[in-house]
């Protein structure tokens, strides 16, 4: 930033504008569900976040978010190296293909999922005679938050990866060490941070997701049912309560989450700057 | 991944891997490209033609269709400027200043993308709704937002509330504020300043938020179903319609308007990328022309 006084006008306005706009449409809604958590008596409270058919719906939507994101790392590692490393023909539009899942409207996913992954699908048909199921089950939610996540991982690999300096690897290589060597001992620490920041938002944004999932889950209570779906099933039931109460719940994970998204971009922030 | 035991018969041997793993890695990327990217895309346009060109259009001219797809262009159209405006309001003071809780505002920006879909369509029931805060009040005066469409609205604009910031921020923050303290200096206006110093600098930055910006506010699902009455022709956005049909085992005319969005997702991308390959272009042409100040305008 510049030194000394800054002549730039205009900072009253907009950062008055940026407050006003902020509490409008952010903070004054979302206290509004703080305010309803806060009015329920704790019996209320529990009841609603603890019942076992909601505790099956946490262990369904952070298992299955857990996996899909666990998923992403790896193919996001594999499709940013590719991308940033190798030439091959097309490789603009496959660049470009990546962020499909951010352009593509969630429901449109879900339906085109469960309609390749169902029995007469065009991948199921081939699956269904050896037993194998992908969709309306859990696995199909898990499909569905593979695709939704994959974005996330690649473009915060990808940046890292296209400043990695090469002078490193070729100093391991000049001192012996394996190609394979090189990649876990040199590589992988310097993107590891980016690595784990895409995981993390693949995650919070698997968590949180109902459009994509919905159709392909099957929505059995107990077995295949997010939590998002519980609150939309409590609300359909005018059970104000106990929507808030799960909503509740899920927000301050994801505040949670979205801390350890900002203390791991300000790490990797520190990495870059470090070695640049 | 193995590692390649050959003599390295070039100097960049070193940093690359043996042909044999190049290949295969590739393709391992584009197998999983294909099949969980295009494959899904693919199976959008086949199922909305899989009774022919007749039955895709019949089911595109059903009216209801039409009131979806009105709403949602009505939703975008509200949504995107409003957040265009604050975009650049919240960009202009976080990126050209320095104020105490600056990065704490920075994160509270970023909060909408990081709440579930369902939770944001839920605080407004909760504020709007019969139950809720101003409930009593808007039955008395016979207004209704929640389960009409400015609650659709409100709930579009709350999820892609941080879309146009974040692009702007870190931009302008690389560019630093010596233009348009120049231009101060030589006599402009904070208007003048704004319109033909840092519009031009960050022109490219905003039509990539805005077009991510309406492709997120016409494809938002589970914000507008909780606060849309579904009350086919009145309160159903494409994506809820695309649900209802689906619902209701009418698979062509679900896949036909959802062939609709895909064709909106594929022109995002279109012009994402072309935003993109100019900005590069741009860049290394800059590069050429002046390299006494290369890193000036690289964000």
């Amino acid at each position: 930033m510049a030194a000394g006084k800054n002549v730039l006008p205009g900072f009253q306005l907009t950062l008055g504008y940026t407050l006003f706009y902020l509490f409008l449409i952010v903070l004054i809604p979302l206290s509004a569900l703080l305010f309803k958590t806060f009015s329920l008596s704790w019996d209320q409270f529990w009841s609603a976040v603890a019942s076992p058919r909601v505790l099956a719906s946490y262990r369904l939507t952070f298992g299955a978010s857990l996996l899909a994101a666990s998923v992403n790392v790896v193919a996001g590692l594999l499709v940013a190296w590719v991308l940033v490393r190798y030439r091959f023909p097309g490789k603009k539009i496959v660049d470009a293909l990546v962020d499909l899942p951010f352009a593509l409207p969630t429901a449109v996913a879900g339906i085109s999922l469960s309609a390749l992954l169902a029995g007469n699908g065009w991948i199921g048909q081939y699956l269904e005679p050896h037993g194998i199921q992908l969709a309306f089950n859990p696995n199909g939610i898990v499909i569905a938050l593979i695709f939704i996540g994959l974005p996330f991982v690649v473009r915060t690999v990808q940046p890292v990866l296209e400043d990695a300096e090469k002078e490193l690897e070729e100093a391991a290589t000049c001192l012996g060490a394996t190609r394979w060597q090189t990649f876990r001992l040199v590589i992988l620490p310097s993107i590891g941070p980016a690595l784990l920041t895409g995981f993390a938002m693949a995650f919070a944004r698997a968590i949180g997701e109902y459009g994509s999932v919905i159709f392909i889950a099957g929505n059995v209570p107990m077995v295949s049912e997010i939590t998002p779906l519980i609150i939309i099933g409590k609300l359909e039931q005018y059970d104000y309560a106990g929507a808030t109460a799960v909503a509740s719940v899920m927000l301050l994970f994801a505040f949670l989450l979205l801390l350890v998204i900002n203390a791991l971009q300000s790490w990797q922030r520190r990495r870059s700057g470090a070695s640049a | 991944m193995s590692s390649s035991k050959k003599t390295p018969s070039r100097v960049q041997a070193g940093t690359t891997e043996s042909t044999l793993v190049r290949w295969l890695l590739t393709g391992l990327a584009l197998a999983f490209m294909a099949l969980f990217l295009l494959l899904p895309l693919a199976a959008v346009f086949t199922e909305a033609l899989r009774n022919g060109w007749g039955a895709y259009l019949e089911a595109l001219k059903d009216p209801d269709a039409w009131a979806a797809v009105r709403l949602t262009l009505l939703t975008a159209a509200v949504a995107v400027p409003l957040n265009l405006v604050f975009g650049i309001a919240a960009a202009w003071c976080i990126a050209k200043y320095e104020f105490k809780g600056k990065a704490f505002l920075t994160t509270l920006v970023d909060l909408p993308f990081s709440v579930s879909p369902v939770v944001a369509g839920l605080i407004y029931v909760l504020v709007f709704g019969a139950q809720g805060w101003f409930g009593p009040w808007l039955q008395e005066h016979d207004i209704r937002i929640v389960f009409a469409v400015p609650g659709i609205i409100l709930a579009t604009v709350f999820v892609t509330f941080p879309f146009i910031a974040r692009e702007l921020i870190p931009l302008m923050q690389a560019q630093g504020n010596d233009e348009e303290q120049a231009a101060i200096v030589l006599g402009a206006s904070g208007w003048q300043t704004f319109w033909y110093v840092t519009l031009p600098n960050i022109k490219w930055g905003l039509i990539y938020g805005v077009i991510l910006c309406n492709a997120r506010a016409m494809g938002e699902f589970g914000a507008v179903s909780v606060v849309s009455g579904h009350i086919r022709g009145q309160t159903n956005t494409m994506p809820l319609h695309v649900e209802i049909l689906y619902n209701e085992y009418q698979s062509v005319a679900a896949f036909a308007v959802a062939s609709l969005l895909a064709l909106l997702a594929l022109v995002t991308l279109a012009i994402k990328s072309a935003v993109e390959w100019r900005h590069e272009r741009e860049l290394k042409n800059g590069a050429e022309l002046s390299p006494e100040r290369p890193a000036a305008a690289t964000p």
